[in-house]
Parts: C-alpha cells; sequence; structure tokens
C-alpha cells in the first residue's frame, strides 16, 4: 500500500494506462465503421451492448430475490444483489465494447505495478 | 389472423405425448427442430459425399463453413479450443440453419422462443463450467479474480465478476431470441400494412407500395441478422471456452 501512495507512481500508472488505451483503440477499426454506417451494423451492436446491460441487472436482481427467498433476509439481498447487477452490466458493456480487459487476463507487466503484497 | 403479429410464434401440439403428467407433446417447435437438425446434417452429409479433391460449389460452402468455425475457434481459444470443434460447429450450424428456416413463409422461427436460445446458452455455460473445473479444479476460481486488485476491492470486485459471468448465459440467449424475435415481428407488421392498405381501394393501394418496398428491405436485412446472429453466438462460445481452458493467462 505505502508505495503506491507516491505521486510518482500515480503520473506513471496514468501514462501506463494511457498507452494501452491507445493501443487497444486500432485494434477496433473493423467495429467503428460497422457502427457509423447504421443499419444492421449499428442495429446488431445497440442490441449486444443493451443485452448485456440488462442481463447484468437482471441477474442481480434474481440472485437477490432468490438469497432473500432462501435466507429471509428481504429486502438487503435484493438491494445489495441489484447494485452488484449494475456494476456487472456496466462491466459487461464495456467488456464487450473493448475498454476494459476480458475475464481472467492479465495486465501488462511494468515492474513497478506488482500488486498482491498488501 | 393474417394481421396478427404474434401468431406466428404460436406453438400448437402436433402429436399430444404426456408422461407421468409432464407434457412431452411434439409440438411444431420440436418439428423444426428435428427438420433443422435432419437439414444441416443432411446438406454436410451429401455436399461433403464426393469427397472431391477440388471441391465443387456445394462442397466449398461446406469446407469454408467449416473453415470459419475452425479459424474462429483457433483465434480465440488457441489450438486447445479445437477440441471443442465439434460443440461449436454444431452450435452455430443449428442457430444458423433455425434462423434462415424462419425466414420461409409460415414456418416457425426456433430461435424466437427464449426457452430454446436459453437451453443453448446453459448448455455453453455449462460446458465452461464442467470443462473449467474437471481441467482446473479450484483455480477455475481465479477467473473472478482479476490480477492487480487491492486487497481491500477484492470482495466487491469478485462479487461483481461473477454476477456478470452468471449473467452471461442471459445475455447470451436474450440477443439472439430478442433479434429474431423483433425482426420477424417487424416484417410481419410491414407487411400486414401492404394487406390493410390494399383494401382501401386505389389510393390505398398506392400508399402501399412503401409498406412494400420496406417488406423487402427488411427481408434482406432478416437474413443479415439470422448470420450475424449465428456467428455472434459462436463467437461468444468461443470466448466462453477459452475462459475454461485459461481461467488465468
Amino acid at each position: 500500500m505505502a508505495d503506491r501512495d507516491k505521486p510518482g507512481d500515480l503520473d506513471g500508472r496514468r501514462r501506463t494506462l494511457e498507452a494501452a488505451l491507445a493501443a487497444r483503440k486500432p485494434a477496433e477499426p473493423e467495429s467503428d465503421e460497422r457502427a457509423k454506417t447504421g443499419g444492421a451494423g449499428g442495429f446488431a451492436n445497440a442490441l449486444r451492448l443493451s443485452s448485456e446491460f440488462i442481463a447484468g441487472i437482471v441477474v442481480g436482481a434474481a440472485l437477490g430475490w432468490f438469497i432473500d427467498e432462501m435466507a429471509g433476509t428481504s429486502p438487503w439481498g435484493l438491494i445489495i444483489f441489484l447494485l452488484l447487477g449494475f456494476g456487472a452490466g456496466i462491466l459487461n458493456v464495456l467488456r464487450s465494447a473493448g475498454q476494459v480487459a476480458d475475464f481472467g487476463a492479465t495486465p501488462p507487466k511494468k515492474g513497478d505495478d506488482e500488486d498482491g503484497k498488501d | 389472423m393474417a394481421t396478427d403479429p404474434i401468431h406466428q410464434f404460436q406453438i400448437s401440439k402436433w402429436i399430444p405425448i404426456e408422461v407421468g403428467g409432464l407434457d412431452f407433446s411434439f409440438t411444431n417447435a420440436s418439428a423444426f427442430m428435428v427438420a433443422t437438425v435432419a437439414a444441416a446434417g443432411a446438406f454436410l452429409y451429401l455436399t461433403t459425399s464426393s469427397r472431391g479433391l477440388v471441391p465443387g460449389r456445394l462442397q466449398s460452402v461446406s469446407e469454408m463453413t467449416y473453415e470459419f468455425i475452425a479459424s474462429m475457434l483457433r483465434d480465440a481459444a488457441g489450438s486447445q479450443g479445437m477440441r471443442f470443434f465439434p460443440f461449436v460447429f454444431s452450435l452455430f450450424m443449428f442457430v444458423l440453419v433455425a434462423n434462415l428456416f424462419g425466414m420461409f413463409p409460415y414456418f416457425f422461427t426456433v430461435t424466437s422462443h427464449i426457452i430454446v436460445t436459453f437451453a443453448l446458452a446453459l448448455l455453453v455455460i455449462g460446458t465452461v463450467l464442467v470443462y473449467g473445473f474437471w481441467k482446473h479444479g479450484l483455480g477455475f476460481l481465479k477467473l473472478f479474480v482479476p490480477e492487480g486488485v487491492p486487497a481491500v476491492l477484492v470482495p466487491l470486485v469478485v462479487a461483481i465478476e461473477v454476477v456478470s459471468f452468471l449473467s452471461r448465459p442471459v445475455s447470451l440467449s436474450v440477443r439472439l431470441f430478442a433479434n429474431m424475435l423483433a425482426g420477424h415481428i417487424t416484417l410481419k407488421v410491414f407487411a400486414g400494412f401492404v394487406t390493410s392498405l390494399g383494401a382501401l381501394g386505389v389510393a390505398g393501394a398506392a400508399g402501399a407500395v412503401l409498406p412494400l418496398a420496406m417488406t423487402v428491405a427488411l427481408t434482406g436485412l432478416e437474413f443479415l441478422v439470422a448470420f450475424l446472429q449465428a456467428y455472434v453466438f459462436a463467437v461468444l462460445t468461443c470466448m466462453y471456452l477459452n475462459d475454461a481452458l485459461h481461467p488465468s493467462h
């Protein structure tokens, strides 16, 4: 934790993040073009992203409701899992838009950004 | 009946079967699933039966389909993923042929029913879970713990990742089902305009040209969607199988 609070570290992290984002950008020109042409490509994209988002929320709400039914903790399970589902929905959307690393993908190794020791 | 856009999705029992109080009737949905499997199987079998070294037209269609799925799977999941090739190829062919069957007038669209697509998605996620735990044991759970997360945030991140993972079969099935359902309803509604406008006399018939043109355009779009959704289903299956093969790479 201590070495992360150094001011230089934050700048370094921001720079690596920008580099990683820039490296990711040209990988998606084809899907961008498809979205811009409108019609089928844009329609398919819209349905894809919205279904990802809605699925996250629905699954979160269903899980929370189920836990409430099982454990009798109504309404807390529903509240907490609805919020978690919202987060998962956002994560799904960003992930399928290629803005967030996939499941289990390791971040690029940089040496100064080793985690897991605190 | 002709102008009811929902009527086409009605399930009717063809051969009522009941076993132990459960309804196992052979419905029009079952019939079209059987037809889908039969058509896909027959197409692949008949087109490749000549085994020409220089493929004919139809044989090269089969070979292109094979190559298409094989390269998609190899890109997404590596050469280890090829053990799932029969699974992914069957799924792709089933969804594609079912979608295309739905484009015939008066045919039943199997993939416009969420229970069918959800069963397919559960099959995918079930395969991922079973294979992941069988291959990696509890190491498969590392899938839910991204690297480089501060220890304080781990419980929250894991909870979100688990919900996100569980939402995959839902979004996978809803996407396919919603595309097919919405497309077919739109098609039917616009085609319905043609008949109801045509009944209004000469002015109506002249106006009916517009929805007719729209119907023609939408039919083309629907063919595209039929291919696209089968493709998306297969791509996502490959990506999910990749998680089962390499939970942390």
